[in-house]
């Protein structure tokens, strides 16, 4: 059976516009590229990891440091908000009476809209000080990832919920007919089936904790070193180009977008990772 | 190379239509009418210099109703690159010139110091330059070693590229990777939150600023540096150490407009602005 006219109009504009995202993409990879390449001819990829320090103006571009903490609050925040964030879900599909779950999950929604630089001036003016109080300087590691979990708490809770919502009837039924507890019903049956909505809702999370900057900026500290523990000051990736973009010339500025790359990178392999995880949920 | 060169001849041929109709417009009303100005000055750099280049704008804009001033932030350096490609009529930078930019003509319209802030509850009243250097290269960890509470510093420093940074290091005579901070900031405003959010923080912002914060309530305050106190009377009369002039940068081929600008920017007529703003008006 041959496609209808409309279904053909539909196919090309359909695919002229999926054209241009992936265009979108390309032409962004290409001019971090080009932009990068001034200081990759000039130094070289070594000087990355192999500098002593982050000190541009003195050419020294070691990036080490920057990449080990936009991984240790991206981690320390998701680890936070995947437990936080399911068991919300579960409580507001399976636990709280209907009244409580629909306010509460327009609370959890309000969370998700309140933009980042909300959460980073609270961050500054009450959660900084508060850490001060036991251990200064009060911005640090652990500043951030409390900030990064209550940003991707939202994330995590509400594709949860829309994952345990798609879980077929009959298998409740089919648990409640076998006479199991609710949370054996939970932990046996739904979330299992879940599962794959759950981890997509990880990916999005974690996309989103790599690639904030403001809330990230105003609470770390912003210090070039590999953190030594919770408490360390630390510097992301996204905060080091907003820090320093405005004011960076030559090869400083160039180093910059080799910032943006490895970001590149690492949102790169989360969509691998993604993928690869899909593959796997579509074998089982 | 030869992509970012496409991508410098695209961008320029966004932004090369607009400038060069201003600049036309410029030319004919030099040499029709010198009493009416039109045309369009874009002006970008410091963004200490910014709020107030404007203030003087607006009110510029207001005498000369044919007259648009686009005023933008993005740093000294930002400020001098884009007079030297021609992207900006004039450039803000927020400290003196130096020997590389002796091809762009400077013209000062105000001044500003730079001061040491500590937070008011701090019962330290002064400091030793040799008392700070040791602070910030981190040979002093705890108040109590220059007299004060127990408790360890925090060092709050500029990001790499700011001007007062570079004012900072140079007065201290030090590099930027001798320094070890416990906090990395942006602008004036995040240090003063920053020292107003830790009672046993110090850092060094815009004196300016810092009196405006004052002025307006913030638990902080000044420390007087080699016994001159950071004030604004004494920026102005010269006897404070630590300051810089603002300036407006062209490369040193006004046209008409420019000019008159510029020469409004240094005039009596913008001294209230001058004063409302927290800097110090050039004695002439």
């Amino acid at each position: 059976m041959s496609p209808s006219h409309g279904d053909l109009l539909w196919r090309w504009l359909l695919t002229i516009i999926a054209m241009i995202t992936g265009i979108i993409v390309v032409v962004i990879t290409v001019f971090l590229f080009s932009e990068a390449s001034t200081v990759l001819q000039e130094v070289g990829w070594g000087a990355f990891f192999l500098d002593p320090s982050w000190h541009p103006q003195e050419q020294f571009f070691n990036l080490i440091p920057m990449l080990l903490g936009t991984l240790s609050v991206t981690v320390g925040a998701v680890f936070l908000a995947i437990p936080l964030g399911v068991a919300s879900a579960i409580f507001t599909q399976y636990y709280a009476p209907r009244g409580v779950a629909y306010v509460y999950r327009q609370l959890i929604e309000l969370l998700a809209g309140i933009p980042s630089v909300v959460y980073g001036f609270w961050g500054l003016v009450v959660l900084v000080p508060l850490i001060n109080r036991f251990q200064a300087p009060g911005t640090s590691l652990l500043a951030g990832m409390v900030i990064l979990t209550l940003m991707i708490l939202p994330t995590v809770a509400l594709t949860a919920e829309a994952s345990f919502e798609e879980v077929p009837w009959e298998y409740r039924q089919g648990a409640i007919a076998l006479g199991l507890s609710k949370w054996a019903m939970i932990w046996g049956v739904i979330l299992p089936v879940a599962k794959s909505g759950v981890m997509t809702g990880f990916i999005l999370a974690t996309g989103r904790a790599l690639g904030e900057t403001m809330a990230v900026l105003m609470v770390c500290g912003n210090v070039v070193q590999v953190p030594d523990s919770f408490f360390a000051p630390v510097r992301t990736l996204t905060a080091n180009i907003a820090l320093e973009m405005a004011y960076a010339t030559g090869n400083h500025r160039s180093a910059l977008f080799v910032s943006g790359l490895w970001l590149m990178g690492a949102i790169a392999l989360m969509v691998l990772i993604a993928e690869i995880m899909r593959d796997q949920n579509v074998k089982l | 190379m030869i992509s970012k060169k496409a991508i410098q001849i695209f961008s320029l041929g966004i932004i090369a239509p607009l400038t060069l109709q201003s600049c036309q417009q410029n030319t004919v009303t030099n040499s029709a009418n010198t009493d009416i100005l039109t045309g369009r000055l874009i002006i970008t750099g410091s963004s200490t210099v910014a709020p107030l280049v404007s203030e003087i704008g607006k009110k510029f804009e207001g005498e000369n109703p044919d007259v648009r001033i686009d005023v933008q932030t993005g740093g000294s350096s930002r400020g001098i690159s884009d007079v030297r490609n021609g992207i900006a009529d004039i450039g803000m930078v927020s400290r003196g010139i130096t020997p590389e930019e002796d091809d762009l003509s400077f013209h000062s319209i105000a001044q500003d110091g730079v001061g040491i802030i500590i937070h008011q509850d701090n019962p330290i009243d002064s400091l030793s330059d040799e008392q700070v250097k040791q602070i910030f290269t981190g040979e002093i960890s705890n108040w109590q070693e220059v007299g004060g509470k127990d408790a360890p510093i925090t060092v709050v420093n500029k990001a790499e590229g700011r001007s007062t940074l570079e004012l900072f290091l140079d007065y201290f005579v030090l590099t930027n990777s001798q320094i070890k901070p416990s906090v990395v900031i942006g602008d004036n405003q995040q240090g003063i939150k920053t020292v107003e959010g830790n009672s046993f923080a110090i850092g060094y912002v815009s004196i300016g600023t810092a009196e405006f914060s004052i002025n307006n309530n913030v638990p902080i305050k000044l420390l007087p540096l080699d016994e001159i106190g950071a004030t604004r009377d004494n920026v102005a009369n010269g006897s404070f150490p630590l300051s810089r002039p603002l300036n407006l940068v062209t490369n040193g081929e006004e046209d008409f407009l420019t000019q008159t600008f510029i020469n409004y920017s240094q005039s009596a007529e913008v001294h209230d602005l001058i004063k409302k703003q927290d800097f110090v008006t050039l004695s002439r």
